[in-house]
């Protein structure tokens, strides 16, 4: 059916614009190269403060590097996964396709500037991480001619499995059966069931105070886990009762105005309230800081370096108003 | 009295209201086996019992005679209220909702862009997930994007590569259903323990909404797509990440698969993918691809960053399932759940959601005492396939603890499984596609705790 008047042809050019994926047999690779040694120089000044020096952080985001080794480059299954001590799952533990990480650094890195890096940065970036995980030596160049057979060497190529039930359609091969087969049973089902799991009193009020969490009226109320739990029915509801308040105090207004600042300008994106994350903690900021909100507002917009790590602080392009918000609640403690 | 003790509530039982004769009446009674006089006696003593100790719900008799928000009529029952569009023209809920919000996880993420917000399931009615209530889940950050401006491009296996602007995408016949969304991670806090207290932490990556958009199907053939080889599409986002996936064949030659503007009446909200994102009903969400750009048609799946690194199931073997898309049949009790208190004894509507992936919901049993004996509840209408559908079951609560649990069935006759049945198959550290029936534990005191049985 042809539908007149609705779209139109795409050119070359806005094609070429969009269609940069990269595909497991490496079609639509572009042509290029990169060697290990630039791959550091790049890694260095655009990846580490997130990634780690050597592609082993995990603070921002999953550690890439790690796990690895020589024997799991010749079999292509790493054995690592099988081994319960071993802490985590590294992406190069992981990912059987090779393209995928050109693919992903191309479209998507660094994370707050991506699609800025030329092929031959992103080739070097690929060299440099297979460098880490001892997949290609120091002096290696990677190219569009020598990346498939870089892909044979991929520690866990033969890791993937399609046989399941959970693609629909034909074009995997898939499995005959669901692998749970549970049965609708409707009396003398089990023997008594035992609480095997439930959260530990510590972490009783780690998701905030749930008395908030739930609406005034109803059926139920939210329980205050602000407070040690009730025994009785009688002190549960006289706590619940306690904490009917409207959530929205002034204190929470103000505060609305002031998250929602740090979310505009993505200083969340680097500052945690009470974490470090690439730069210091909001928190950390206050103590170290006291009274000083009109340095601390001078700073937000101009940035600079050295005083909390290497990493320097982009300048900010906001108001001062806003700068002078932002700092006026650093100072007062930073609460969320 | 009759209207007391039917409430529930817990009454304080008279002493002392028999004298030597009567015990003496009592005892000789029950050596014949009979019971009257202590029946009546009590009976008599307890019509004389003050009235109880009110609980924060309760709404006894005062001794003015009457409930003073009777009484005293209310200011809004004696003035004038406020206008139409007061709200300059978009409405939103009472100050009284405040607390129903979607939130963040504490400690799940360590960025705030690359991270979730959780639906409140605890505190939703219906199928219809309000759309400021819709889960999100980000890579890179959501925008609010110049609608004029977005392009939609399709290419790769067609006679034709096609751009569209949005207007004209808007122009061309167009469908409306309602789906349900959920991340493939959905309940993967829990996999290994009990690890977050409620129902918005454990089960809060869900929503549905009715969506509206063209089926994709439409575009594939005015580009003159390819059919026979064309295998695989490849879906592609304009967010920073440019977030791809590969989307199965047979759900867009079905023409389930669409190209949506429409949510639940209006466009999509900007954090939902304003202007445009990809419809994929029953596979994981990282699916359903938000500020679309580009669909590529081609004969190989393509491997892309969310579907080789992320999205791969562990198995104990160490292998990894790969393109394991569809969520599986599920369902959860949304009230009573963790982290809420029961203020009385009595009458209690066990509410829930079900859905599955492969189709409709055909039925949803709920137990209260931990799996041992279940009761089918009803599913209220409509029941769609692919979506969320709403289950209710009667429950008179006498106070003592109880274990809920819902177990769905599909209309393929898949059952949902229990934590034993998955972990056997598939280890702890699959991450996605949990499904298992989830147990809450209420307890005397009223507070309800997020358990698992063995």
């Amino acid at each position: 059916m042809k539908y007149p008047g609705v779209g139109r042809e795409a050119t070359s050019k806005e094609v070429a614009a969009w269609d940069i994926d990269v595909r497991p047999d490496f079609k639509g690779l572009p042509a290029g190269s990169g060697s290990v040694a630039k791959g550091q120089d790049v890694w260095e000044s655009k990846c580490a403060s997130c990634h780690g020096f050597f592609g082993e952080s995990g603070e921002v985001f999953s550690p890439l590097v790690g796990g690895v080794t020589k024997e799991d480059i010749k079999t292509g299954r790493v054995a690592n996964l099988t081994n319960s001590n071993f802490p985590g799952r590294t992406t190069f533990m992981k990912v059987s396709s090779l393209s995928t990480i050109w693919d992903y650094i191309n479209r998507a890195m660094p994370w707050t500037a991506p699609k800025t890096l030329t092929t031959e940065e992103v080739y070097a970036v690929t060299a440099f991480l297979l460098n880490l995980n001892a997949i290609v030596p120091d002096n290696f160049t990677l190219s569009d001619k020598n990346i498939k057979e870089v892909q044979e060497r991929m520690p866990n190529r033969n890791g993937m499995t399609t046989a399941h039930t959970l693609w629909p359609g034909k074009e995997f091969n898939g499995a005959k059966k669901n692998d749970t087969q549970n049965v609708a049973c409707m009396t003398n089902c089990a023997p008594e069931p035992k609480v095997a799991s439930f959260l530990p009193d510590f972490a009783r009020n780690a998701h905030g105070n749930l008395a908030e969490q739930n609406r005034l009226v109803g059926a139920q109320r939210g329980a205050d886990t602000s407070r040690p739990e009730g025994k009785t029915m009688a002190a549960s509801t006289k706590s619940t009762a306690a904490a009917e308040k409207p959530a929205d105090t002034k204190a929470n207004a103000d505060n609305k105005a002031v998250l929602a600042l740090l979310a505009k300008n993505n200083c969340t994106a680097c500052h945690g309230i009470d974490k470090k994350i690439v730069g210091p903690a909001f928190t950390d900021i206050s103590k170290k800081y006291p009274g000083k909100t009109e340095y601390l507002a001078k700073k937000i917009k101009s940035g600079g370096g050295g005083v909390w790590g290497p990493i320097p602080m982009p300048s900010q392009n906001l108001s001062e108003a806003d700068a002078l918000t932002l700092a006026q609640w650093i100072t007062n403690g930073a609460a969320k | 009295m009759k209207n007391e003790m039917d409430s529930g509530r817990v009454l304080k039982a008279p002493e002392g209201f028999l004298n030597r004769d009567g015990i003496q009446t009592v005892v000789n009674e029950s050596k014949q086996g009979r019971r009257d006089f202590i029946r009546k006696a009590f009976a008599t003593a307890a019509a004389g019992v003050a009235a109880p100790v009110a609980l924060a719900q309760s709404n006894p008799v005062p001794l003015s005679g009457g409930d003073p928000n009777i009484l005293n009529l209310p200011e809004h029952s004696v003035g004038l209220g406020q206008s139409v569009a007061s709200d300059s023209g978009y409405g939103k809920p009472s100050k009284y909702e405040s607390n129903v919000q979607r939130r963040q996880s504490p400690g799940l993420t360590q960025t705030n862009q690359a991270s979730v917000s959780f639906a409140p399931l605890q505190s939703l009615f219906g199928i219809v997930t309000p759309s400021g209530l819709h889960f999100e889940r980000h890579h890179q950050g959501w925008w609010d994007i110049d609608p004029s401006k977005h392009r939609l491009m399709i290419n790769g296996m067609v006679k034709t590569p096609k751009v569209f602007t949005l207007d004209e995408i808007m122009r061309l016949p167009s469908v409306s259903r309602f789906h349900f969304m959920e991340c493939g991670a959905n309940t993967a806090v829990d996999w290994g323990n009990v690890a977050v207290p409620t129902v918005q932490y454990t089960h809060g990556m869900l929503s549905c909404s009715e969506f509206t958009g063209v089926p994709l199907i439409t575009l594939l053939e005015l580009a003159g797509a390819d059919l026979t080889k064309g295998k695989f599409v490849l879906a592609e986002g304009a967010d920073g990440s440019s977030m791809t996936r590969t989307i199965p064949m047979s759900l867009i030659k079905s023409g389930e698969v669409f190209v949506a503007y429409g949510q639940n009446g209006e466009m999509l909200r900007p954090e939902q993918g304003y202007p445009l994102r990809l419809v994929v009903p029953g596979i994981q969400g990282v699916s359903w691809v938000k500020y679309l750009r580009r669909l590529e048609l081609g004969d190989q799946p393509y491997g892309t960053k969310d579907e080789a690194v992320h999205y791969i199931d562990l198995q104990p073997s160490g292998l990894h399932r790969q393109y394991s898309g569809i969520q599986e049949c599920k369902s959860v009790v949304t009230t009573p759940s963790g982290g809420q208190v029961l203020l009385d004894k009595g009458f209690y509507n066990i509410t829930g959601l079900a859905w599955s992936g492969r189709g409709k919901i055909k039925r949803v049993d709920v137990s209260v005492d931990g799996g041992r004996n279940w009761r089918t509840a009803r599913l209220e209408s409509p029941i769609l396939s692919k979506a969320l559908s709403r289950f209710n079951l009667d429950w008179i609560w006498d106070g003592k603890p109880a274990i809920i649990q819902s177990r769905a069935t599909d209309e393929t006759g898949f059952v949902q499984p229990t934590y034993q049945q998955l972990r056997s198959v598939r280890g702890t550290r699959s991450i996605y596609h949990n499904n298992a029936i989830q147990s809450w534990l209420v307890q005397e005191s009223g507070e309800v705790k997020n358990v698992q049985v063995s």
